[in-house]
C-alpha cells in the first residue's frame, strides 16, 4: 500500500481520502498547490528545511502521513472497542474485606452508583475506565465481553470507548452550534456530516427546557442547554460505547428522555447520582459503603411504580421554577389537592 | 536508570500528572527522582517536598532553557544514579513551542492541556510532535465533544504517539500512565546519545548581551520577515 500511494499524485490521494487534507494543514502544506506532484516528490520539492522550520524532517513526515492514515482507518471503522458488556468482578472494600458479588453492565441498560459522598463511587468510575485487572487499590477485575482484556486492548483503546459527562463540564471553544458540531462530525470522519450536525442539534433542543438557535456560540448556552447539547452529542456522535455520567441532577434537562435516548444508542450507562428520579430510572443500582460495593439492587416493580409520581414532583419543579423566573406567583394548588 | 523526560508549555500539568504518576508507581515499590528544569523561578519544589519526592531545581536564568537542559541532563543523571533511583524524571517548559528536550531511545512525554485550544497543537513543534507519549490534561472540565476534536487534532501532528488522558486533580489516567512509564527500558550514560531535533540556531550579538535596536547592531545569525508580502 505504501509503495502504491507513494507514486500517486496528491490529487488523487486527495480524492481518495480527502481528510489527509487534515494532516497537510499540520505542515502548512496546501494540497491544491501540489495537485500533481508526486507524493514521494515532495520532499525533494519542498527541501528539508521547509520541513526542519516546521519542527519535522521529510521522513517524519512521510512516516506520519502512513501513520495518520491507520489512525483514521480505525475512527471510520466505529469503535475502536466494540463492549456488549462489562462484568466488575469482585475486589475489596477499605477494611480490606471482600466484596461479595461481581456485577454485570449490558449494552442499553442503566445502572446507577449510589451512596455517600467519597465513599468510592469514583474509584468504580476509575477502575472501569482503566480496564482494572486487580493492580488498582481495590484489586477489583473488569471483563469487556466476559473475558479479561489482554494488555495490548487496555491500553490501546486510550479511553476512547469511554465517553464521560459531568456537572463541571463547559463548553471552551469559541464557535457556533453548528460549526462546533461540524467540527467535532469532521473529526470523527462521519459520511453525512449535515444530516448528523442536524439531528443532534434537535435532539439537544427537545432535551433542553428551553430552545437554542443554531447560532449560539456554544460558550453562550445555558447550564441545561450546554448538558442537552453535551448528551444529544455523546450519544450520536461519540465513539465510547460506555457513558460515564458524574451528577447531572440540577442540570435542567429532560433527565429521563436524556438516559432513553444514551440506552437506545446501545451504550452502557453508569450513573453516579444522589437523585432518586435518576436512581429509579436506571435498572438497578449499585450502593457503594466504604469503598467497596455493598448491594446491588434491581429496580423493583413497585420502585417503577413510584417513578410516575416522582416524575410528576420533579414536572412541578420544573413548572414552579419556570413561575419564578418569569416572575408569576407561585401556585401549589394542584400540589395541596 | 529509567529516564523520562516531561516537557510542556507552561501551566499544561507537568507537575501535577508526574506527582500522580510517580505516586502509582511509588506503590510498586520504586523510588523516582525528579529534576525540574525552568527559567527564573520554581516554586513546584515545595509541591514536590510536599508529597515526598526527592526533587533538585536547575534555573536557567539568562541562558536558553532547553541548551541549558542538554548541558545538564547528564549531571542530573549522575545525581540519580547515586541517590539509587529506579526512574529520573525531567521536567521542563517548551517555552518557544520550537525546542524539545526529547532525546533518542529515552521515553519523551509531552503534557498539553484541553483548554489551550484546538489550534494549539499545530503550533507546538518537536516537543509535540516528537513525543512518544501525549497526555492531554484538564479533560474533567471541558465537553466529550472537545476532549475527541482535541486528541484528533493532536493525532494530526503526532500520529505514532500515545494518547493519554490524564485528569491532574483525581489522578483518573494515572494508572495507565504509570503502566507506560515501567515499561521503558534502561539507560546507562547519555554520552553519545542524540537529541530527536535539533535545538533553534542562534547566535547573533543578543545572544551575547546586545540591548540596543538597530542594523548596525545586529551580528550573526537573523531573518528577515517581508510583512508587505507581494504589495
Amino acid at each position: 500500500m505504501r509503495t502504491d500511494m507513494l507514486h500517486r499524485t496528491i490529487d488523487e490521494l486527495m480524492e481518495m481520502m480527502p481528510w489527509i487534507e487534515d494532516y497537510l494543514s499540520s505542515f502548512a502544506i496546501d494540497p491544491s498547490q501540489f495537485g500533481r506532484t508526486k507524493l514521494e516528490n515532495l520532499g525533494s520539492i519542498l527541501t528539508e528545511e521547509y520541513f526542519e522550520e516546521r519542527g519535522s524532517d521529510y521522513q517524519t513526515f512521510i512516516d506520519g502521513f502512513f501513520l495518520f492514515i491507520e489512525q483514521v482507518k480505525v475512527l471510520q471503522e466505529g469503535n475502536v472497542l466494540t463492549v456488549g458488556s462489562l462484568t466488575v468482578l469482585p475486589g475489596h472494600n477499605k477494611n480490606g474485606e471482600k466484596e461479595e458479588f461481581s456485577v454485570e453492565l449490558k449494552k442499553g441498560e442503566v445502572t446507577a452508583i449510589v451512596g455517600p459522598t467519597g465513599s468510592g463511587k469514583s474509584r468504580l468510575l476509575a477502575d472501569i475506565e482503566s480496564l482494572a485487572q486487580e493492580d488498582t487499590p481495590t484489586k477489583r477485575r473488569i471483563l469487556i465481553n466476559g473475558r479479561a482484556p489482554d494488555d495490548e486492548e487496555r491500553f490501546s483503546t486510550e479511553g476512547r470507548f469511554i465517553a464521560q459527562l459531568s456537572q463541571n463540564m463547559n463548553f471552551v471553544m469559541d464557535l457556533s452550534v453548528e460549526d462546533f458540531l461540524t467540527l467535532h462530525a469532521e473529526s470523527r470522519m462521519v459520511d453525512e456530516i449535515s444530516h448528523i450536525v442536524q439531528k443532534i442539534y434537535d435532539t439537544a433542543n427537545v432535551l433542553a427546557g428551553e430552545s437554542f438557535s443554531r447560532e449560539t456560540p456554544v460558550t453562550q448556552l445555558s447550564g441545561g442547554q450546554s448538558r442537552a447539547l453535551m448528551i444529544a452529542d455523546t450519544a450520536l456522535l461519540s465513539p465510547a460505547s460506555v457513558v460515564l455520567i458524574d451528577e447531572i441532577e440540577n442540570a435542567g434537562v429532560d433527565k429521563v428522555r436524556s438516559l432513553e435516548l444514551l440506552v437506545s444508542n446501545n451504550k452502557i450507562v453508569l450513573i453516579s447520582t444522589h437523585d432518586p428520579l435518576l436512581a429509579l430510572s436506571a435498572d438497578q443500582r449499585i450502593v457503594i459503603k466504604n469503598g467497596g460495593i455493598s448491594k446491588l439492587m434491581k429496580t423493583t416493580d413497585d420502585e417503577k411504580k413510584h417513578l410516575e409520581s416522582l416524575e410528576k414532583i420533579d414536572r412541578k419543579i420544573t413548572q414552579l421554577r419556570d413561575q419564578l423566573r418569569t416572575g408569576k406567583e407561585i401556585d401549589m394548588s394542584d400540589l395541596l389537592a | 536508570m529509567r529516564l523520562v523526560t516531561v516537557a510542556g508549555p507552561p501551566s499544561s500539568g507537568k507537575t501535577s500528572i508526574i506527582i500522580k504518576t510517580i505516586e502509582e508507581l511509588r506503590q510498586k515499590g520504586f523510588a523516582i527522582g525528579v529534576v525540574k528544569f525552568d527559567c527564573l523561578s520554581a516554586q513546584d519544589e515545595e509541591l514536590y517536598a510536599a508529597h515526598n519526592i526527592p526533587v533538585r531545581t536547575g534555573l536557567s536564568g539568562g541562558l536558553c532553557p532547553d541548551h541549558f537542559f542538554v548541558s545538564n541532563i547528564e549531571e542530573a543523571l549522575r545525581w540519580a544514579e547515586e541517590r539509587k533511583f529506579d526512574f529520573l524524571i525531567t521536567e521542563s517548559a517548551g517555552l518557544c513551542n520550537r525546542c524539545s528536550p526529547h532525546i533518542k531511545d529515552v521515553l519523551a512525554i509531552c503534557v498539553i492541556d484541553n483548554l489551550s485550544g484546538v489550534n494549539t497543537p499545530k503550533k507546538i513543534g518537536p516537543m509535540l510532535k516528537l513525543a512518544d507519549i501525549v497526555v492531554i490534561t484538564k479533560g474533567d472540565i471541558v465537553s466529550q465533544a472537545e476532549r475527541e476534536v482535541f486528541a484528533y487534532r493532536v493525532r494530526q501532528v503526532n500520529p505514532g504517539g500515545t494518547i493519554v488522558q490524564l485528569n491532574g486533580v483525581t489522578g483518573q489516567g494515572a494508572f495507565y500512565l504509570a503502566k507506560l512509564v515501567e515499561k521503558t527500558t534502561s539507560v546507562e550514560t547519555l554520552q553519545g546519545a542524540v537529541l530527536r531535533f535539533t535545538m533553534p540556531g542562534a547566535l547573533c550579538s543578543y545572544c551575547l548581551g546586545e540591548r540596543m535596536i538597530g542594523d548596525d547592531r545586529q551580528i550573526g545569525v537573523s531573518k528577515l520577515v517581508n510583512f508587505r508580502g507581494d504589495e
